[in-house]
C-alpha cells in the first residue's frame, strides 16, 4: 500500500462542480485510482453520481475543479476522447446501435475482434455470432457484449455502471471474476452499484458522494456497509412539524386502490400493494427498480404484462390516461417537462383537465373557470408573477401547477411521483402540508420519493421496492432514514438499538 | 441459408411481388417483352433515384421534402447548359450536375445541423427555395440533353432483355452504395438514425454524419434529375410528383421511418413495383386521371400503415 | 458580465416579441405600404387599400388552416387543393342544383379530404406534412376525373359570390362581411372554447395533454376536418374574386398561406401564436407581392424568398425563445 502512495494516481479529479440553472448537481467532488485499484462509487439517489460519471467520461464539462489523467490535465471534450486516453466507460444503458449487426458495432468502434470474442468467451455467453443484429439480443447479452467491447480496447481505467442491474446470477459472477482479474493484472476499475454484496466482494475503496461533494474515502472491511449509509446519509432534513403522529391512519374497509402481482418489462416484476382513503403510501427505491412502471401503469400511460389493479374493490385496467382519472387517479409526473405546457399560461395549465372531454369543447365558462383556477393557486401559493408562460417560473412554482391541476378538477388519488425533486426547503414544506390536508379530507395518495427524509414527514407508511418487488413495508414511526436507506439497498433491518 | 431469407424476407417478398406482377402483366397484355420492359425502366429511372435520395436520409433517422425540388434543380441546369455544346463538354456538365446535388444536400443537412430547426422544417423550406433556383434557371420547359446521353438510357443491350436505363440504375447505385455500406460512414449513417444517443456514446460524429447523409441524397436527387433530363430531352423546372412517391417506395421497400433499418434494394424494387401497377392500370385501358387516384390511395394506404408500424415499434 | 447582461436585455426583448408578435408586424406592416409610395408615389389610395385587402382575405382565410394545424404541430398541404376542388364544384353543378345545392355539394369534398387527413394523422400517426400532400394529389386526381364528366355542363360563377368576391359598398370590401365575423369568431375561440386550449395544450405538449386525459386522436379528426371545411369556403369566396374556376384556382396561395401564418407568429412546432398575427402576415404578404412585382422579381426569386422566410422566421423564434 506504501508503494501506491508514492507513484501518480492514474485518474485523479478534484473539487470538481456543475451546476445546471439553479440546482447545484455538484459541489466538490473527487475521486482518486491508482493502478489496479477497484474503486466503488456510491452516493444515494440525486447525490450527482450520474452528473461525476458524465463528466469523468467527457459526456459533460466540468465547471470548476480538475481531472487529472496520469498527473496531465487533459481535457475529455467528448466520449470519443476520453477512450482514446484509455477511459472507457459501460454505461447502464447500451452503447450498442440496435439496427446494425455485432460486427458492424465493432467496425464502428474500431474494435478489434479477436479480443472481443475472448472477452465474450470469458464472460460466458457461449452463442454469439457477429452476425446477430443487436436489436434482437436480450438486454443482458447487450450489456455483457458492451463489456466485453469495452475490456477489448485494454482500458487503463474501465467505469461500469451498475454493470450488473439486468444480469441473471451465473452472469454476475462471471462479470466480479473478469472484473477482480483485470484489476489483478494491473488495470483500475471505477464500479457503480447498488450492491453492497458485490462491492464487499471485489473492491478495495469506496468513495461515497452525496449532495454533490465525496464525504468520505473508505477502505473495504466488515461492517463497512453501516459506515458507508451513514455516509450516504446527510443531515436530517428539516421541514418542522407536517402532522401530529395520533393522525396516522389505520387502514380499514376496501381500499381505494388495491394493486396485486404487477409487472411490465424487465424491471417491475411483482408489485402489490394497498392504499385507503385517507392514507399517503409512501414508495422509497433506489433509480430504475420498477417504480416509474408501477407508476405508469396505474396513470394508464402503459398497460401492465401481469397483475390486477382495484380502485374501490371494482378491477380496473386503463387503455388512456383518460380512464385513470375517470377512475380518480390523477397523476403528476417526475419530470416536468413532461407534465406541463411550458409554454403556456399558468391559467391554461391548471385548467387542462377540465376541458379534457369532447363535451367541453365549447365556449369555456370564464368565470367559473377563473373560480377553480383562483382555489388552487390560492391552496397552493403559487407565485404568479411570472405566469404568462410556465416555463419562467422556479421548480417549485412549477411542480406546485402540475398538482394544482388535480386540485381544481377535485382529488380522490393522487399518484405523486417524486413531486419535490429539485425544489426549495420551503415549497417542499408546502408540498408535504398540502398531501397531509388532501388525506385528511379523504384522499389517497401514493408518494414515491428519492428524498427518503420526506417519509417520515409526508407518508404513514412506505412500501419498499428492490429489483421490481416489495420487499419491506415500514411504518411512519420506524421510517428513520437509517431503516430506509438499509431497506431500499435490499439489506435486512437491523436489529432494534443498533441504528 | 434460413438466416439470409429471415434478413432479407421483406426484400424477396418484394421481389416474388414483382415477379408476380410482370407475370400478370404479360397475361393481360401478351405481347409484353423487351420493349415493354424497356419503357417501364425508363419510365421508373427517376423515381427510382428520387427513392434511393429519400432511402438515405430516412435510414440517418431523418426526411428530405426538397427532393423533387433538387431534381428540378439538377434537371434544368443540365438541360440549359447541354443546349448546343459538344458530346466532350457535355460530359464536364454532368459532373458539374453532380457535385451540384452534392452541394445542394450539404447545405440542406448544414441547415439543420446549424439551425437546429426539425428537418422537416428545413427541408420544406429548401423545397420552396430550390423550387425557385430552378424556376429562375429556366422559367418553361426547355434546353437540351446530348444525345448520348440519352440514347444511354434508350434500348435494350444487345440481344438481352436488359434495359440499358436499368444497367445505368444499377451502376450508378452500386458505385456509391456498395462502398458505403461498409464503410465507417455508412454504419455511421446507420447509427446515427438507429439510436443517436448510443451512436454519440460509441464516438460518432452526429452532425458531419447527418450532412454526409444530406450530401449522398442530394447527389442521388442530382442523378435523378439527369435521368428526367435525359428521358424527355429538355429541362422541366416543376418538380414532379417524386416527393410522395419516393416516401411511398422508401416505406414500402422495408425503411423504416425514424431510421436505422433497411437498405436501398428493398426501396428500388418497391419504386419499380409502384410504376408497373401504373403500367397495368394503362393497359387495362383505365382513365389515366383514375390511375393517378389509385396510385396516389396506394402511396398514401403505404405511408398510413409505415407510420403504424413504426409508431408500434417505438413504443415496444 | 456585460455580454450576460446583453443575452438576458435580448432574451427578455425575444420574449417580448414572441408575446406580441402583432406590434413589429404591424410596423413591418407600415414600413413596407412606406417604401411602396416612396417608390411609386401616389399609389397609397382608398382604392388601392381596398384591393389590398380584397386579395388579403382569402389568402389570410387559408392561412387559418395552417394557422390551427400548426398550432398543434402540423400543417395542412392539401387546404389549397380542397379550396379548388370546393369551388370547381360548386362552379359546375349551379347549374344543375341552384346556388345553395351547389355551395353544400362544393364543401363535402373539401370536408372529406380534412376528415381523410385527421384520419392518417389522428389514428395513423402519420406526420401531418406527408398526410396532407399525399391527400392533395389524390384529391387533384379525382378533380380532373370529375372534370371529364361535367365537361359539359359548363361553370358558373354565382352573382351572390362575385357580389361578395368583388363587389363593394361604401369603398370597403364586401369579403369582409364574411371575413370579419370569421376573424373575429377564431380569435375568440382559439382562447374562449374548450376546443381552442387544446389546440395550444397538444401543441406545446402532447404527453402532458395525455396525462390530463386528453385525447389527441379526437381533437385532430375535428381539427383536420374542420381546416378542410375552411379551405372549402375559402375556395368559393376565392372563385367570387377570379370568376374563372381552373383546376389549379387557390394553389398559388398554399406557400403564401403557410408563409403568412409563420410571418404571423404561429409557431411551426405548435403551442404559440394566433390568428391576429397570421392575419397581419397575410397583409404584409400581399403589400410585399404588389412590391415584388413593382421591382418586377420574377416569380423563381419570390419562392426562394419566402422558403428563406419561413427558415429565418423559425429559426429566430428558435433562438429567441430557446426552445428545443
Amino acid at each position: 500500500m506504501t508503494e501506491q502512495d508514492t507513484q501518480t494516481p492514474l485518474l485523479d479529479a478534484k473539487g470538481v462542480s456543475k451546476r445546471f440553472g439553479a440546482v447545484i448537481a455538484l459541489s466538490d467532488a473527487s475521486l482518486r485510482i491508482n493502478k489496479g485499484e477497484i474503486v466503488a462509487l456510491m452516493g444515494a439517489n440525486g447525490a450527482g453520481k450520474s452528473t461525476f460519471v458524465k463528466i469523468l467520461t467527457g459526456a459533460l464539462k466540468n465547471d470548476s475543479g480538475q481531472v487529472l489523467l496520469r498527473g496531465i490535465n487533459r481535457k475529455i471534450g467528448s466520449p470519443a476522447k476520453a477512450r482514446r486516453a484509455g477511459l472507457v466507460p459501460v454505461y447502464q444503458e447500451p452503447s450498442l446501435i440496435p439496427d446494425l449487426d455485432v460486427a458492424d458495432n465493432l467496425r464502428l468502434g474500431n474494435t478489434p475482434v479477436e479480443p472481443f470474442r475472448h472477452w465474450v468467451d470469458q464472460l460466458g455467453i457461449k452463442d454469439l455470432r457477429l452476425v446477430d443484429m443487436i436489436g434482437h439480443l436480450p438486454l443482458a447479452t447487450l450489456r455483457i457484449l458492451d463489456l466485453a467491447r469495452a475490456l477489448a480496447m485494454k482500458p487503463d481505467i474501465l467505469l461500469l455502471d451498475e454493470m450488473t442491474a439486468a444480469l441473471p446470477t451465473n452472469l454476475v459472477k462471471n462479470v466480479l471474476r473478469v472484473v477482480r482479474q483485470q484489476a489483478n493484472e494491473g488495470q483500475s476499475v471505477i464500479y457503480i452499484s447498488h450492491r453492497f454484496a458485490e462491492i464487499a466482494e471485489i473492491c478495495d475503496r469506496a468513495s461515497v458522494l452525496r449532495d454533490g461533494a465525496t464525504v468520505g474515502d473508505l477502505p473495504i472491511s466488515d461492517g463497512v456497509e453501516d459506515k458507508i449509509v451513514e455516509l450516504m446519509l446527510g443531515a436530517a432534513l428539516d421541514v418542522g412539524p407536517t402532522r401530529d403522529a395520533e393522525t396516522t391512519t389505520q387502514p380499514g374497509g376496501t381500499p381505494r386502490l388495491a394493486v396485486k402481482g404487477l409487472a411490465l418489462g424487465s424491471k417491475l416484476e411483482d408489485v402489490s400493494l394497498s392504499l385507503h382513503p385517507g392514507e399517503v403510501l409512501g414508495v422509497v427505491a433506489l433509480e430504475g427498480q420498477g417504480q416509474d412502471e408501477l407508476f405508469e401503469v396505474l396513470a394508464g400511460m402503459r398497460r401492465a404484462d401481469k397483475g390486477t389493479v382495484a380502485v374501490d374493490g371494482v378491477h380496473v385496467s386503463f387503455r388512456h390516461p383518460a380512464n385513470a382519472i375517470a377512475a380518480g387517479l390523477t397523476f403528476v409526473p417526475g419530470d416536468r417537462a413532461h407534465g406541463l405546457l411550458m409554454q403556456r399560461s399558468v391559467h391554461e395549465n391548471i385548467a387542462l383537465p377540465l376541458l379534457a372531454r369532447p363535451g367541453k369543447w365549447g365556449p369555456i365558462r370564464m368565470r367559473a373557470e377563473a373560480a377553480k383556477v383562483k382555489n388552487a393557486i390560492e391552496r397552493l401559493q403559487i407565485d404568479t408573477r411570472a405566469q404568462g408562460e410556465v416555463q419562467r417560473l422556479s421548480g417549485g412554482n412549477q411542480q406546485k401547477v402540475t398538482i394544482g391541476r388535480w386540485i381544481a378538477k377535485g382529488v380522490d388519488t393522487l399518484l405523486l411521483f417524486d413531486p419535490t425533486r429539485g425544489i426549495d426547503v420551503r415549497t417542499k414544506r408546502q408540498i408535504y402540508l398540502l398531501v397531509r390536508e388532501l388525506a385528511a379530507q379523504g384522499a389517497a395518495v401514493l408518494y414515491y420519493t428519492s428524498e427518503l427524509a420526506e417519509v417520515p414527514a409526508a407518508c404513514d407508511r412506505a412500501v419498499v421496492i428492490f429489483g421490481g418487488k416489495v420487499v419491506d413495508i415500514i411504518e411512519a414511526a420506524d421510517a428513520n432514514e437509517p431503516t430506509l436507506m438499509r431497506a431500499a439497498y435490499g439489506l435486512p433491518r437491523q436489529q432494534t438499538g443498533a441504528a | 441459408m434460413s438466416r439470409f431469407i429471415s434478413k432479407h424476407g421483406w426484400t424477396l417478398g418484394l421481389l416474388a411481388l414483382f415477379l408476380s406482377l410482370l407475370a400478370f402483366t404479360r397475361v393481360i397484355q401478351p405481347d409484353f417483352g423487351a420493349s415493354g420492359l424497356e419503357s417501364l425502366t425508363r419510365a421508373t429511372l427517376p423515381f427510382a433515384f428520387a427513392t434511393a435520395a429519400m432511402a438515405v436520409v430516412v435510414i440517418a433517422g431523418g426526411i428530405d421534402l426538397s427532393v423533387a425540388s433538387m431534381m428540378a434543380v439538377a434537371g434544368v441546369t443540365a438541360a440549359v447548359l447541354m443546349e448546343g455544346v459538344s458530346g466532350g463538354a457535355s460530359v464536364a456538365v454532368v459532373g458539374l450536375v453532380l457535385v451540384l446535388g452534392l452541394v445542394m444536400g450539404a447545405i440542406n443537412g448544414a441547415l439543420i445541423v446549424v439551425t437546429r430547426v426539425p428537418d422537416i422544417v428545413v427541408t420544406l423550406a429548401m423545397l420552396f427555395v430550390w423550387e425557385g433556383v430552378a424556376l429562375l434557371i429556366l422559367k418553361a420547359p426547355g434546353g437540351a440533353a446530348s444525345p448520348w446521353l440519352r440514347s444511354m438510357i434508350a434500348g435494350s443491350l444487345g440481344i438481352y432483355w436488359l434495359p440499358k436505363a436499368f444497367v445505368l440504375l444499377a451502376v450508378c447505385l452500386a458505385i456509391i452504395w456498395v462502398p458505403l455500406r461498409r464503410s465507417r460512414l455508412g454504419l455511421s449513417i446507420y447509427a446515427i438514425g438507429s439510436d443517436e444517443h448510443a451512436a454519440y456514446r460509441s464516438g460518432i460524429a452526429i452532425g458531419w454524419t447527418r450532412i454526409a447523409a444530406y450530401a449522398i441524397c442530394g447527389l442521388f436527387a442530382a442523378m435523378g434529375g439527369l435521368a428526367l433530363t435525359m428521358s424527355t430531352g429538355n429541362g422541366e423546372p416543376i418538380p414532379g410528383p417524386y416527393l410522395l412517391a419516393s416516401v411511398a417506395a422508401v416505406v414500402l421497400g422495408g425503411v423504416v421511418l425514424g431510421g436505422g433499418r433497411g437498405a436501398l434494394l428493398g426501396p428500388i424494387i418497391a419504386v419499380f413495383i409502384l410504376r408497373l401497377v401504373r403500367m397495368d392500370l394503362t393497359l387495362l385501358s383505365v382513365d389515366p386521371n383514375i390511375t393517378t387516384i389509385v396510385e396516389g390511395t396506394i402511396m398514401v394506404v403505404v405511408v398510413m400503415l409505415g407510420a403504424v408500424l413504426a409508431y408500434r415499434g417505438r413504443r415496444a | 458580465m456585460s455580454t450576460v447582461n446583453q443575452t438576458t436585455s435580448l432574451k427578455r426583448l425575444g420574449r417580448f416579441l414572441a408575446d406580441n408578435p402583432i406590434i413589429p408586424l404591424i410596423i413591418l406592416l407600415i414600413i413596407l405600404v412606406g417604401i411602396l409610395e416612396f417608390m411609386r408615389p401616389g399609389i397609397v389610395n382608398e382604392r388601392w387599400i381596398g384591393n389590398t385587402i380584397k386579395f388579403a382575405i382569402p389568402l389570410a382565410m387559408l392561412a387559418a388552416c395552417q394557422t390551427m394545424t400548426m398550432l398543434t404541430g402540423g400543417i395542412d398541404l392539401s387546404a389549397a387543393v380542397a379550396a379548388t376542388i370546393s369551388a370547381f364544384v360548386m362552379a359546375t353543378q349551379v347549374q344543375l342544383v341552384g346556388v345553395p345545392m351547389a355551395i353544400l355539394l362544393g364543401l363535402i369534398p373539401a370536408i372529406l379530404i380534412g376528415l381523410v387527413n385527421g384520419f392518417g394523422v389522428a389514428i395513423c400517426r402519420v406526420h401531418p406534412l406527408i398526410m396532407t400532400l399525399g391527400t392533395g394529389l389524390i384529391g387533384t386526381g379525382c378533380l380532373q376525373v370529375y372534370q371529364r364528366f361535367v365537361i359539359a355542363t359548363g361553370s358558373v360563377v354565382p352573382e351572390s359570390l362575385a357580389w361578395l368576391g368583388t363587389g363593394r359598398t361604401w369603398g370597403l370590401p364586401n369579403a369582409l362581411l364574411l371575413f370579419l365575423p370569421f376573424a373575429a369568431l377564431l380569435i375568440w375561440g382559439q382562447r374562449r372554447t374548450g376546443f381552442g386550449r387544446l389546440l395550444y395544450a397538444l401543441g406545446s405538449n402532447e404527453t402532458a395533454s395525455k396525462i390530463s386525459g386528453v385525447r389527441a386522436w379526437q381533437v385532430y379528426l375535428a381539427l383536420y376536418a374542420l381546416s378542410g371545411l375552411i379551405a372549402g369556403v375559402t375556395g368559393l369566396l376565392y372563385v367570387g374574386l377570379i370568376k374563372a374556376p381552373s383546376l389549379s384556382l387557390v394553389n398559388p396561395l398554399l406557400l403564401p398561406s403557410v408563409a403568412a401564418a409563420v410571418i404571423g407568429g404561429t409557431s411551426i412546432f405548435g403551442g404559440r401564436g394566433g390568428y391576429s398575427g397570421t392575419v397581419v402576415g397575410a397583409l404584409i404578404l400581399t403589400v410585399l407581392g404588389t412590391l415584388l412585382t413593382l421591382l418586377q422579381m420574377p416569380e423563381g426569386a419570390r419562392r426562394i424568398l419566402f422558403g428563406l422566410i419561413i427558415l429565418a422566421v423559425t429559426t429566430i423564434y428558435i433562438r429567441l425563445t430557446n426552445q428545443r
